[in-house]
């Protein structure tokens, strides 16, 4: 049997140590935070899980949850098959293609306060374009719940819609020609083009789109600080921001942070199941 | 099943073509007839996938009509042609079985249930996918998967023809014998008219009872592997089919003798042929003899594949090639001649006949 030299691991040290510096040792210290009472003299007393405990008995925090949740699902709802549509609607050569790629990266390339700041603007019902319009039918981002929650989705859809749909573009082009010459031979509608080779195409990059878009919505902070400067609706990280309690902040950080992954986690799970296969793709006889 | 014929057929793919040389097919006219195995052999850009594209509709030609038993389908949609064709990459719906792939033509053509599941059956008896009927078509091997590319164009009963466009590129080498095995096969159950495009002659050669040659836009010669080797009808066939290819040589008309440099080869006539710049002389290197007696010639290599010997020569300043038999040696100081039945004479690249054309 061959030796083995076990001198290479000191190739992963450097390694190590950055993902030690960087995530596991602040991760560490949240933890530590959160099993402890900090008093004003900066004493620490252990408190066990009374912070969890806390935070899961805590209305605020279930509620911001579930509007998180009901968000996320809006968000995905829209954006996902928005997307897609425009992908499938997007010139395929010509000079339409460098134009439409270029329109469709500029709200990327915005910064989530700028955003904010833009739609802030917009929406104001005393100066704003859309705030003037919509004034009439009672329309005040401000004064209404309802109102500031659709202004955050109109502006995550206009903001983030492009993602989804370069995305989407990128797995339609990388389709060879054969397979829609093929559905041609075979007689295949339109939709039946859609449905068995251009979505199940496009699978493998949609799954990384929800993804995406599932973390960031579901982490949004940015927008509806700068537009409500997190008043109502209350979302899991304006609640994080408002909590006083370093304990209870770290507690409630890290049940954010395990819900995140765990939704990451199902997503992911569910959607590659079946090798990169997207939802209800099952049998069809 | 259908007979299919081309009637001059052109093709450029730029618009408002000008010169021959913008035709990717410059005329075409061709009957495959009905239930014949086919091949459409040539070398890459020789026009052999826009053909088969012209005639499965995925392209429409320039000029020229493409006729199914004598109707005229050039402005018809492919999904209205009752054709099927297979491709170079296996193309398969994979989130789909075997099975649902399979029936998918016959669902988006309405036929009933029952219908389709007599059928699926069949073919998949047929491309011989019975352990794999229930699998999903995603984890399947290339060559699987271009069983149901088959499949899928054998399962409609009102299929006229299968056209193939080099379907074995993607397939591991011991599969592709496997496969054209079973393709034969099924020609011989479904006498399905099948036209099979390839630049590989041993795939053209072995599959099909037609072979069409295609160069440089045109169809330079039509007809049995045999017929191809024997009597090439123009300098490209001699020089593409055979391994090696024939020995094509420019020579010149003295009466009834073919002039090679300073050494002549007496024909058996003399062909009318004056004013013909372009002749050339054609003998495939199973014809050429190597003796004592002949056009001097040296050696100067030898090439052993196995079972035989390739000597390539130098005679008169102009390569050479001769197979050798196991046993047959090279002569000391090697000499040319010709068989007589292997000898050809090309005008312009064009075969032109000569009777008992003889070597001395």
């Amino acid at each position: 049997m061959k030796p083995v030299n076990h001198g290479a691991w000191f190739l992963v040290l450097p390694m190590l140590i950055i993902v030690a510096f960087t995530a596991v040792i602040p991760l560490m210290t949240v933890v530590n935070y959160s099993v402890q009472y900090v008093a004003t003299n900066a004493q620490f007393h252990w408190v066990g899980d009374l912070w969890f405990r806390e935070v899961l008995h805590s209305e605020k925090f279930w509620n911001a949850l579930w509007r998180n949740l009901v968000f996320s699902g809006c968000i995905l709802a829209i954006e996902i098959p928005l997307g897609v549509l425009i992908a499938l609607n997007m010139p395929r050569k010509g000079w339409g293609v460098p134009v439409c790629l270029v329109l469709m990266a500029l709200p990327l390339l915005v910064p989530w306060y700028v955003v904010g700041m833009i739609w802030q603007m917009f929406g104001r019902v005393d100066i704003g374009l859309m705030g003037v319009m919509l004034r009439d039918i009672g329309y005040n981002y401000e004064g209404d719940p309802i109102d500031a929650w659709f202004t955050l989705i109109l502006m995550d859809v206009w903001h983030w819609t492009s993602l989804v749909a370069l995305l989407a573009y990128a797995g339609l082009v990388s389709i060879p020609d054969a397979y829609y010459q093929a559905a041609r031979i075979d007689g295949a509608s339109k939709w039946s083009v859609f449905r068995y080779i251009q979505l199940p195409k496009m699978a493998r990059v949609l799954t990384i789109a929800v993804l995406l878009r599932f973390m960031d919505s579901f982490m949004i902070f940015t927008e509806p600080f700068a537009v409500i400067a997190g008043g109502d609706p209350v979302f899991l990280s304006t609640e994080l921001k408002q909590t006083v309690e370093l304990g209870q902040k770290a507690a409630m950080s890290l049940i954010y942070f395990l819900i995140i992954l765990l939704m990451s986690w199902i997503f992911y799970t569910v959607m590659t199941r079946d090798d990169g296969e997207p939802i209800g793709q099952g049998g069809a006889s | 099943m259908a007979r299919i014929d081309l009637d001059n057929i052109r093709h450029a793919y730029a618009p408002n073509p000008q010169a021959e040389t913008d035709y990717a097919l410059r005329l075409v006219n061709q009957t495959f007839d009905d239930g014949g195995a086919y091949a459409l052999l040539g070398p890459s850009g020789c026009g052999k996938t826009s053909l088969l594209n012209i005639i499965s509709g995925l392209v429409s030609p320039t000029e020229g009509r493409v006729l199914f038993n004598g109707d005229d389908m050039t402005s018809r949609p492919t999904e209205k042609r009752n054709i099927a064709q297979v491709f170079q990459f296996p193309v398969v719906y994979d989130s789909m079985t075997v099975r649902e792939n399979l029936a998918f033509p016959l669902r988006n053509r309405g036929v009933k249930r029952v219908e389709i599941a007599k059928r699926v059956d069949e073919v998949i008896d047929i491309v011989g996918l019975q352990a794999l009927a229930d699998r999903r078509a995603r984890g399947l091997t290339a060559d699987e998967k271009q069983k149901i590319s088959l499949g899928r164009g054998l399962v409609r009963a009102d299929v006229g023809a299968i056209l193939f466009d080099e379907p074995l590129t993607v397939i591991d080498p011991h599969m592709k014998w496997q496969l054209r095995a079973s393709l034969r096969e099924v020609h011989r159950r479904t006498a399905t008219t099948m036209i099979y495009v390839t630049h590989d002659q041993t795939e053209a050669l072995t599959f099909a009872s037609k072979v069409v040659v295609m160069y440089d836009g045109l169809i330079v010669q039509v007809g049995t592997p045999a017929e191809l080797f024997d009597c090439p009808s123009h300098t490209f066939v001699g020089y593409f089919i055979g391994s090696p290819g024939m020995n094509i040589v420019p020579a010149s008309l003295n009466g009834a003798n073919l002039q090679l440099g300073a050494h002549s080869v007496p024909l058996a006539s003399a062909p009318r042929l004056e004013g013909q710049p372009n002749l050339e002389f054609g003998v495939r290197p199973e014809f050429v003899r190597l003796g004592a007696q002949g056009i001097p010639a040296t050696v100067s290599r030898v090439e052993d594949a196995g079972r035989y010997r390739v000597v390539h020569l130098t005679m008169e300043g102009k390569a050479i090639a001769a197979l050798l038999r196991e046993g047959e040696e090279i002569p000391a100081s090697p000499h040319i001649a010709f068989d007589p039945i292997g000898v050809h004479l090309y005008a312009d690249s064009w075969r032109v006949a000569v009777a008992g054309a003889g070597a001395q």
